[in-house]
C-alpha cells in the first residue's frame, strides 16, 4: 500500500493522473446532481409530519457527512505529510480545509433554514449542532494557522500537526458535547427515529451523497493543480530573477 | 530530571522578575469578572446562576493571554535552539516550560477564583469544587495552549490565531470545570465531572508535550 502511494506522490504522475480523471469526475458528480436533485425535489414523496420541508435533507445530510469526511481526509493527508514527507500530501491537505469548511458552512444553513419550520426557531443548542459548529471552527483555526506564515511550507507543516491534534480532539469534544446537551437540555426535539427510511428517498439521498463526494474530489483535484502550477511559477520566476 | 527542574526554575525566575505579565493575567481575570454584575443585573439569583460559567470562561480567556509570550522570547534571543539541541528529549523540556507556565497563570487564576466567587454569590461547597476543578483543568489549559503556541511561533498575528487555534479544543475542559461546579451547587456530586477532567489532564500530560515539541522542532528548523 504505502509503495503504490509513494508511486503516486511523483508530482509529474499525479498531474498526468489528475488530468485524465478529473473529467470524468466533473461528469459524473454533475450527473448524480442532477439525477439526486431531480428524485430528490420533484420524485420523493413528502414526509407525513414535515410536510415538503423534508426535502432539504438532500441537501442537509450529505453536506454533513462531508464536513466530517473531509476532515478525515485532511488528517489523513497530514499524517502522511508528516510520516512520509510528501510535498503533494501537503497541498491536498491544505486545498481540503476550504472544501471541508464550505460543507460544513452548508450544512449549518441548510440545517438552520430546516430547523426554522421544524422546531421553530433557527437555532437549538442540540449536540449535533454544537458539534459541528465546533468543527467548523477547528477548519477556520486550520486555515488561519497555514495562511500565517511568509513561508508556505512552514505554515504547510504547522497545519499538518493541527490536524492531527484536532482529529484527536473531535471525538473528544464530540464526547463532552453530548454530555454537557443531556446535562442542560430536556428531552431533545429532534430525534430521527420513526421507520426505517423509504427506498424512495433512500436513493436520491445516496445520489447525493455520491455527487457531493465526486464534487468534492473533482475541487480538490483542481485546486491541487492550481497549487502545483503556482509553485512552478514561482520558482520559474525565482530562477529568472537569480539569471537576470 | 536536573535539567527539567533547571528549565522550570529559569522560566519562574523570568517571570517573577518581569513580573507584570502574570499580574496582568489576573487583572484581567478579577476585571472581566467584576464587568459581569454591570452586565446582567446585580441581582444575586442570576450572578448564582451564572457564576461557574462567568468565572470558568473568564479564567480559559485569561489563561490565553499568556500563551504568545511562552515561547516566543525563547525564539526571540535564540535559547529554543539551545532547547533543541540539549540531549534531554525535547517533551520534557516543554513540561517543564508547562509546569512554569501554570505555576505563573493557572495556580494564580486558581486562588483568585473563591474571593470572586464570593462576589457573585457562590456558597461555600461550590467555591471548593470551584478550586478542585480549575486545580485539575487549568493544567490542561497550559497543555493545550503550549501546543497552539508553539505551531504559531513566526506567525503573523500571534496573539489572535492561538486564541483561535487553541479555543476550540478547550470546550471539553470547560464543560466538564463547569458541570463539575454546578453540580455541586444542585446537591449532587462532583465526582464524576471530576473525574472526566483528571482523565483529560492524563491524557493532555501524555500527547500534549509529544505534539509541542514535534511543532517547536519545525520551528527552528
Amino acid at each position: 500500500m504505502a509503495v503504490t502511494m509513494h508511486r503516486f506522490a511523483n508530482p509529474t504522475r499525479f498531474l498526468r493522473l489528475a488530468g485524465a480523471v478529473q473529467p470524468w469526475c466533473v461528469g459524473l458528480g454533475v450527473a448524480c446532481l442532477l439525477g439526486g436533485l431531480y428524485l430528490g425535489l420533484l420524485r420523493s414523496p413528502a414526509d407525513y409530519q414535515q410536510g415538503e420541508t423534508v426535502r432539504i435533507m438532500y441537501v442537509h445530510v450529505p453536506a454533513a457527512w462531508m464536513a466530517l469526511f473531509v476532515y478525515a481526509n485532511m488528517a489523513l493527508a497530514s499524517a502522511v505529510a508528516l510520516i512520509w514527507k510528501h510535498p503533494l500530501a501537503d497541498i491536498a491537505a491544505k486545498n481540503c480545509a476550504p472544501l471541508g469548511a464550505g460543507f460544513t458552512v452548508v450544512a449549518l444553513a441548510s440545517g438552520s433554514l430546516w430547523g426554522q419550520p421544524m422546531w421553530g426557531t433557527w437555532w437549538v443548542w442540540d449536540a449535533r449542532l454544537t458539534s459541528v459548529l465546533v468543527l467548523l471552527f477547528l477548519y477556520l483555526g486550520y486555515i488561519a494557522l497555514v495562511n500565517a506564515f511568509d513561508d508556505p511550507t512552514r505554515g504547510a507543516k504547522a497545519g499538518a500537526i493541527l490536524a492531527l491534534v484536532g482529529s484527536v480532539n473531535l471525538p473528544i469534544i464530540k464526547f463532552s458535547v453530548d454530555w454537557w446537551n443531556t446535562l442542560h437540555q430536556p428531552a431533545s426535539i429532534m430525534r430521527m427515529s420513526g421507520p426505517t427510511i423509504h427506498a424512495s428517498m433512500l436513493t436520491p439521498l445516496l445520489l447525493m451523497a455520491i455527487a457531493f463526494t465526486l464534487i468534492f474530489v473533482s475541487l480538490l483535484l483542481i485546486n491541487m493543480r492550481a497549487e502545483i502550477a503556482e509553485r512552478k511559477i514561482r520558482t520559474l520566476r525565482l530562477a529568472h530573477g537569480a539569471e537576470g | 530530571m536536573t535539567a527539567f527542574a533547571e528549565l522550570c526554575r529559569r522560566d519562574l525566575r523570568l517571570a517573577l522578575r518581569q513580573g507584570a505579565d502574570a499580574a496582568m493575567v489576573i487583572a484581567f481575570f478579577v476585571l472581566t469578572v467584576v464587568l459581569f454584575p454591570f452586565g446582567v443585573g446585580p441581582e444575586p439569583n442570576i450572578l448564582a446562576r451564572i457564576g461557574p460559567g462567568v468565572l470558568w470562561v473568564t479564567a480559559l480567556l485569561a489563561a490565553m493571554l499568556s500563551l504568545d509570550r511562552l515561547f516566543q522570547s525563547d525564539l526571540d534571543d535564540g535559547s529554543l535552539e539551545q532547547l533543541v539541541l540539549t540531549p534531554e528529549p525535547l517533551s520534557t523540556m516543554v513540561l517543564a516550560k508547562c509546569l512554569a507556565h501554570w505555576l505563573t497563570t493557572g495556580l494564580p487564576l486558581t486562588l483568585v477564583a473563591p474571593m470572586l466567587a464570593l462576589l457573585l454569590n457562590m456558597d461555600g461547597e461550590g467555591m471548593l469544587v470551584l478550586i478542585g476543578s480549575l486545580l485539575l483543568g487549568t493544567p490542561v489549559l497550559s497543555l493545550l495552549g503550549a501546543v497552539g503556541a508553539a505551531l504559531a511561533l513566526g506567525a503573523r498575528r500571534v496573539g489572535a490565531l492561538v486564541a483561535l487555534l487553541v479555543l476550540p479544543l478547550t470546550i471539553p475542559v470547560l464543560i466538564f470545570g463547569v458541570a463539575a461546579v454546578d453540580a455541586a451547587l444542585a446537591d449532587l456530586s462532583p465526582r464524576p465531572h471530576l473525574l472526566l477532567l483528571g482523565a483529560l489532564l492524563l491524557a493532555a500530560l501524555a500527547l500534549c508535550p509529544w505534539a509541542t515539541a514535534a511543532a517547536l522542532r519545525q520551528a527552528v528548523e
